[in-house]
């Protein structure tokens, strides 16, 4: 119970006044920059990072940590309210929870996507506290072989999950592959697709297409609508937090299986991003309400939102014990903490006690921080959506424009994004569904490259991804859930066999 | 009365502009506007962190006017960067900090850039890079490494280490003419702090990472070091792990692995600007240099603190660019028509 006795000692350092102070303007901070798409929680964080050269290093890594802990609040909202993703990990949040909002349930939507936040983080939090050791040796097991299995089976779960056809699906994964491939090939360090257009040299980023897609998309269907959003309809309840807490006991089983999946996908470090692909389409999957999932159902807000922030949170636990950032905002304060004179990796829980535990102290202190805030504004993120359209329309797409801007300070990025915009209204007028697009793209290039590793350390042989139980466990489990769809049609039959033979 | 108030503030006003024209007259040039600092890598890396720290130190100890904002421009293996700087004639608002990919990414991708497009300002430091094994390995010096690779089975070897076609690829090229006819199976990762990991995890057998990339593994007994890629051993002396200090290691000459290759940290402006405006900025990076903050951030990383400007910094880079050129022909990396 040693943890026991540091933790406390940890939130003797992060219960100063001041230190709160910094809390309430970290999370206020983060949750504007979560809100404004392409203002990514990294860039955010290191904006922010000299203001906080001044101050002691706990304060200052609270600050910072608080920033983080807003934006992964704030991605929620706008993809909830507007269909825009304001961080990638928010985009499979948008599948349900904007059809919430444009059926009238902002709230109730918001609430979920909050609590469920904050349930993820906090078991992150707890996984940390306890267990920071053996899950660091668990995240030295994950070599190339490893990590593309682990991407696999995301893409494995999401097989199967567009209504439409199958071959819809494909193409459009196909094409994510393909854009997802242009720019430098990190294997061989040569240039793939640029086709001599320096624009195109660090390929598309995955944050102008899916404003595009969905952003823009988004809006050129409500303009074809009418122009007037669905969910103006909604009644502003103020009791929407309880009435919503009580429903959202009843999925226990889909938030603990995203616990799982966030804080392993946040510890290989996968991300948060697959993280929340994949626990959506396992809640996909096992839910009963499976078909309902991409109309407005609760459990599609709680299962992506409570993978995302349990991940981001435990990204923070291989960044501190490894000194390998789980994420890019991880990657960041990382940096940070050099600045401090603080050298991640094994001797920090050694040689920093005060500061690691200050720190793990404030990530229970800044998540309750950050719920209690969030929570007191649903009602108010709710009430946006009684805006006309005719007002709120052009504001999201200038938000878009300098989102898709500030990612690279680029004009060419915000023309690329209305061309996304395009292609995102034709796929939904076709039926082509744009999740598999976006998982491509974001997670394409990733596994490509975890694959050509895996090959360049087995000399090409193929058996590597079955060389250690571990590996072959995630690969076996991909398997299934790629053969899923033929493996429940032939479990029917067997099942529905003895019955037709005794009639 | 109010007239009276506003004449007075008018003639302050005026007052401090002739007293503002005449300081910069009087004064070299300064900067007018915030100054662009341009990573040609992405956030977290050896640059992006010494940009960062710099940002910091410079903000910290108000040694500029103006304040200096980090963007990073990693597109295209840091073209993204360069040509962003390159583009700028003239406009003494840019800087771009360096690392070895000034030389590497023109040649690998043909990317019309080249550090002769920029002005040069100054280098910083020289990174250094390190042999190091998994503790439990069986090689214990560079030789054993060495010997081990020539006699074992061909490219059985995995060197893991950051990108592809730069610097830590070009090193183990370099190690591969010692273990003729022998070569190995370079891994390429994303970054050097992944790359430290993955030797922890025995997913590769050797990498030759930054010392601070591998410090705090090397400090908790998971790594060993076999030699570091300089011409001298490193003048640091506090001991890191129980019985080593960085002045332990052995240069990989001393062991009998003929190879020496250091990394740039040094700093470029836009070409077409006028040398008031570079001296201005050789002047600021002096300064930084004299404070404590960078002095332990030196030792901390175990810099090679060799700091040049004017030409002796032209020829270095120069030298250095005739170098990876022919370590990179010879390795077959240049990009067609290079």
């Amino acid at each position: 119970m040693e943890e026991i006795s540091a933790l406390i000692g940890g939130f003797k350092v992060a219960l100063s006044w001041y230190n709160l102070a910094l809390m309430f303007i970290g999370i206020l901070l983060g949750v504007i920059i979560g809100v404004l798409p392409g203002l990514g929680g990294a860039n955010g964080v290191a904006i922010l990072l000299p203001l906080t050269f001044s101050m002691p290093p706990t304060s200052a890594i609270i600050m910072l940590s608080c920033i983080y802990w807003g934006a992964l609040f704030g991605g929620a909202i706008t993809s909830i309210l507007f269909n825009i993703p304001g961080e990638p990990w928010s985009v499979a949040t948008t599948f349900d929870g904007h059809p919430m909002a444009q059926n009238g349930r902002a709230d109730e939507a918001l609430t979920a996507a909050f609590t469920s936040s904050f349930v993820g983080a906090f078991f992150a939090v707890l996984l940390i506290t306890f267990l920071a050791p053996v899950v660091a040796k668990f995240a030295l097991k994950f070599g190339p072989a490893e990590f593309f299995a682990v991407f696999f089976l995301t893409f494995a779960s999401f097989v199967g999950m567009g209504k439409g056809s199958p071959f819809k699906v494909l193409a459009a994964m196909t094409l994510g592959f393909v854009l997802g491939a242009v720019g430098l090939d990190k294997v061989t360090g040569s240039l793939r697709m640029t086709f001599g257009h320096t624009e195109l040299l660090s390929g598309f980023d995955f944050l102008v297409a899916v404003i595009g897609l969905f952003g823009i998309g988004e809006i050129l269907s409500s303009m074809e609508g009418g122009l007037k959003f669905g969910g103006a309809k909604a009644t502003i309840r103020l009791d929407a937090v309880f009435t919503t807490w009580k429903k959202l006991l009843k999925y226990w089983a889909t938030s603990l299986r995203s616990c799982l999946i966030g804080c392993w996908m946040g510890i290989t470090p996968g991300g948060a991003t697959p993280a929340s692909f994949m626990s959506y389409g396992l809640a996909k999957k096992f839910s009963p309400n499976g078909d309902n999932f991409g109309k407005g159902e609760i459990e599609g807000v709680i299962a992506p939102e409570t993978a995302a922030h349990a991940a981001g949170t435990a990204a923070l636990l291989p960044m501190l014990t490894l000194g390998i950032p789980g994420s890019p905002t991880a990657a960041v304060l990382l940096g940070g903490l050099m600045i401090w004179g603080l050298q991640p990796g094994p001797m920090l829980f050694v040689e920093q006690k005060d500061f690691v535990w200050g720190l793990i102290a404030s990530m229970y202190l800044g998540n309750v921080v950050g719920l209690i805030v969030v929570l007191t504004c649903v009602p108010l993120f709710a009430a946006i959506l009684r805006v006309p359209f005719s007002i709120i329309g052009p504001v999201i797409l200038v938000v878009c424009a300098i989102g898709a801007y500030t990612i690279h300070n680029s004009m060419f990025d915000v023309w690329l994004m209305l061309v996304f915009g395009l292609f995102g209204y034709l796929f939904q007028k076709l039926g082509y569904p744009l999740p598999p697009l976006v998982l491509a793209i974001v997670l394409g290039d990733k596994a490509e490259e975890a694959f050509r590793q895996a090959m360049l350390g087995s000399q090409g042989s193929m058996t590597i991804f079955w060389s250690n139980p571990l590996v072959a466990t995630i690969m076996t489990l991909g398997m299934i859930l790629l053969f899923w769809p033929i493996i429940s049609a032939l479990k029917e039959r067997v099942f529905s066999a003895p019955p037709t033979a005794k009639t | 009365m109010t007239r009276i108030t506003i004449h007075r503030i008018w003639k302050m006003f005026i007052a401090a502009a002739v007293a503002a024209s005449t300081a910069t007259a009087a004064s070299a040039w300064e900067p007018t506007k915030p100054v662009q600092f341009i990573v040609p890598a992405g956030t977290g890396g050896g640059a992006d962190q010494m940009a960062r720290f710099l940002q910091g130190v410079i903000a910290k100890n108000n040694l500029m006017k103006q304040p200096l904002v980090v963007v990073n421009k990693g597109g295209g293996a840091g073209a993204e960067g360069f040509l962003e700087v390159k583009g700028a004639k003239g406009d003494a608002h840019s800087l771009v900090i360096t690392l070895s990919n000034l030389f590497t990414t023109p040649l690998a991708t043909g990317i019309p850039v080249s550090y002769k497009d920029m002005t040069p300002v100054a280098m910083l430091a020289l990174d250094q890079f390190v042999l190091w094994v998994n503790t439990e390995s069986e090689y214990k010096t560079a030789a054993d490494f060495v010997k081990a690779v020539k006699t074992g089975e061909n490219r059985k070897f995995k060197m893991g280490g950051t990108g592809s076609k730069q610097e830590d690829q070009i090193i183990t090229v370099a190690i591969e003419r010692a273990t003729t006819p022998n070569k190995m199976t370079y891994v390429p990762y994303q970054g050097g702090g992944a790359v430290a990991v993955q030797l922890v995890g025995k997913h590769v057998d050797s990498t030759v990472n930054n010392p601070i990339e591998a410090v705090s593994h090397w400090k908790a007994g998971k790594v060993r070091a076999l030699c570091i890629f300089d011409k001298a051993r490193s003048i640091y002396k506090t001991k890191i792990t129980a019985d080593q200090a960085w002045s332990d290691i052995p240069t990989c000459k001393e062991s009998g692995l003929d190879v020496e290759y250091q990394m740039l940290r040094g700093i470029f402006m836009a070409p077409g600007v006028t040398p008031d405006q570079t001296a201005f900025y050789v002047d600021l990076f002096k300064k930084v240099a004299a404070t404590p903050e960078w002095k332990q951030f030196m030792e901390d990383g175990a810099f090679n603190q060799t700091m040049m400007t004017g030409d002796d910094f032209v020829k270095w880079v120069d030298a250095a660019n005739k170098t990876h050129y022919d370590l990179m022909k010879e390795a077959n990396f240049l990009a067609a028509g290079k």
